[in-house]
């Protein structure tokens, strides 16, 4: 008995210790981000690792989650005789949940891992600590620019990621299953608000971008410097990152469209 | 030549995802209605409003003109007070004219008609719709039925 209240103790502390750890982390992120601007450079060279290259995924299961919810989407509604409003179904689902929230688990095992990995080895190898020595702040130097290209890349990619979705779904819908094209796009404006849909989307995936970018990198610079301790981070990062982004798109939700 | 290429497919991911944005605002969403911002507005009082809603569109003829711009709960008068926001180029209706709620097909979202009288003067901002019909409330019609049925 005595044993299990210490355990339930000790491991209570040791989460709010990483909580704590992580905050601090965050602050002196924040606090550097002057860096990005100052060593531009360098945030190109992250955006285009972390943004552009995660292009191609996002695009292609943009496109793809449209064409299914569209298949779906019209099944049912063919049975009420409102098969014309398959655009707004197709549009909102995308622009309200499927794209922020799909956006970022797709993020967070593509890029969230890989920034793991990166700064995780980089301590591992002692490239961090080395750079202290060399009076070249890590925070500046490697944390910041990493940390702008996630929060700036998943907002955009979101929005590309619900573009093409509603042009797969117009491709299955209109193409495959011969919804009129006019009504398609006509039922989409009438439904989708510009206000309360499509800017509570951009700023769910705002959130999830600071959240997934934040989660990966402190991963990385909390990771125990062994192999064992990179694979552990870097799983970490995904199952938080997705618990983090599910937890919070019930919140926001919640908040946003009550 | 590598900072180059950096720099060019860097430029084309934002430029690709803003213009995700702006296909976004224009083919899906409705903000092209956010435009019609000058408007005059009317006031309409009705018994039972139904499910009228802020934003729901006010037509003449079907078409539409302008959107419902407020709902409020008059304890004065015991009615809903429903300001009617209107496109000001459409500045020609009757002091006359009557606003009825309809519904949009068997199920559909619930709307504001006017029908134009025959009055000279014209309807102005601040005016009120003196003429009104409520929403038709399903409980009571069927209610009516009944009543009709039982005491034949």
């Amino acid at each position: 008995m005595g044993d299990f209240l210490a355990n339930l103790g000790r491991s209570g502390l040791n989460w709010l210790s990483l909580l704590g750890r992580a905050s601090i982390f965050l602050f002196r992120v924040l606090r550097s981000q002057d860096a990005v601007v100052r060593r531009y450079r360098l945030t190109l060279a992250e955006i285009h690792s972390v943004g552009v290259r995660s292009l191609l995924i996002i695009v292609v299961s943009g496109l793809f989650v449209g064409m299914v919810l569209a298949y779906q989407g019209y099944i049912t509604l063919v049975n009420f005789g409102a098969a014309e409003a398959l655009g707004g179904a197709v549009a909102l689902s995308l622009v309200r949940e499927l794209g922020p929230v799909v956006t970022a688990l797709l993020f967070a095992g593509r890029a969230g891992s890989a920034l793991t990995a990166e700064i995780g080895l980089m301590k591992t190898t002692e490239q961090l600590s080395a750079m202290e020595m060399m009076a070249v702040d890590p925070y500046r130097r490697v944390f910041a620019p990493r940390f702008f290209a996630g929060f700036l890349s998943l907002p955009l990619l979101a929005a590309m990621f619900s573009a093409v979705g509603v042009i797969g779904g117009y491709l299955v819908g209109v193409g495959l299953l011969g919804v009129d094209s006019g009504s398609y796009f006509s039922q989409m404006q009438s439904v989708t608000d510009w206000r309360e849909d499509v800017l509570s989307g951009v700023i769910k995936s705002i959130v999830f971008g600071f959240v997934v970018t934040w989660i990966a990198i402190f991963q990385g610079f909390d990771a125990e410097p062994t192999s064992e301790g990179i694979s552990l981070a870097t799983t970490q990062t995904v199952v938080m990152s997705a618990l983090a982004v599910l937890g919070l798109d019930f919140a926001l939700t919640g908040l946003m469209f009550t | 030549m590598k900072l180059r290429y950096l720099e060019i497919s860097v430029g084309l991911f934002v430029l690709l995802g803003i213009a995700a944005l702006f296909y976004l605002a224009i083919q899906v969403s409705n903000i092209g209605e956010y435009r019609d911002a000058d408007t005059y507005e009317v006031i309409a009082y009705f018994d039972h409003i139904g499910g009228l809603k802020v934003r729901s569109p006010v037509t003449v003829s079907g078409v539409r003109i302008g959107r419902v711009s407020a709902i409020a709960y008059d304890a004065e008068r015991f009615q809903a007070r429903v300001a009617l926001a209107i496109q000001s180029g459409q500045d020609y209706l009757p002091a006359d004219t009557q606003a009825s709620i309809f519904t949009a097909g068997l199920l559909g979202e619930q709307y504001v008609a006017l029908e134009p009288g025959g009055d000279f003067e014209v309807l102005a901002d601040g005016d009120e719709v003196l003429l009104t019909q409520s929403a038709l409330v399903l409980e009571n019609m069927i209610g009516r039925v009944l009543t009709d049925l039982s005491s034949d």
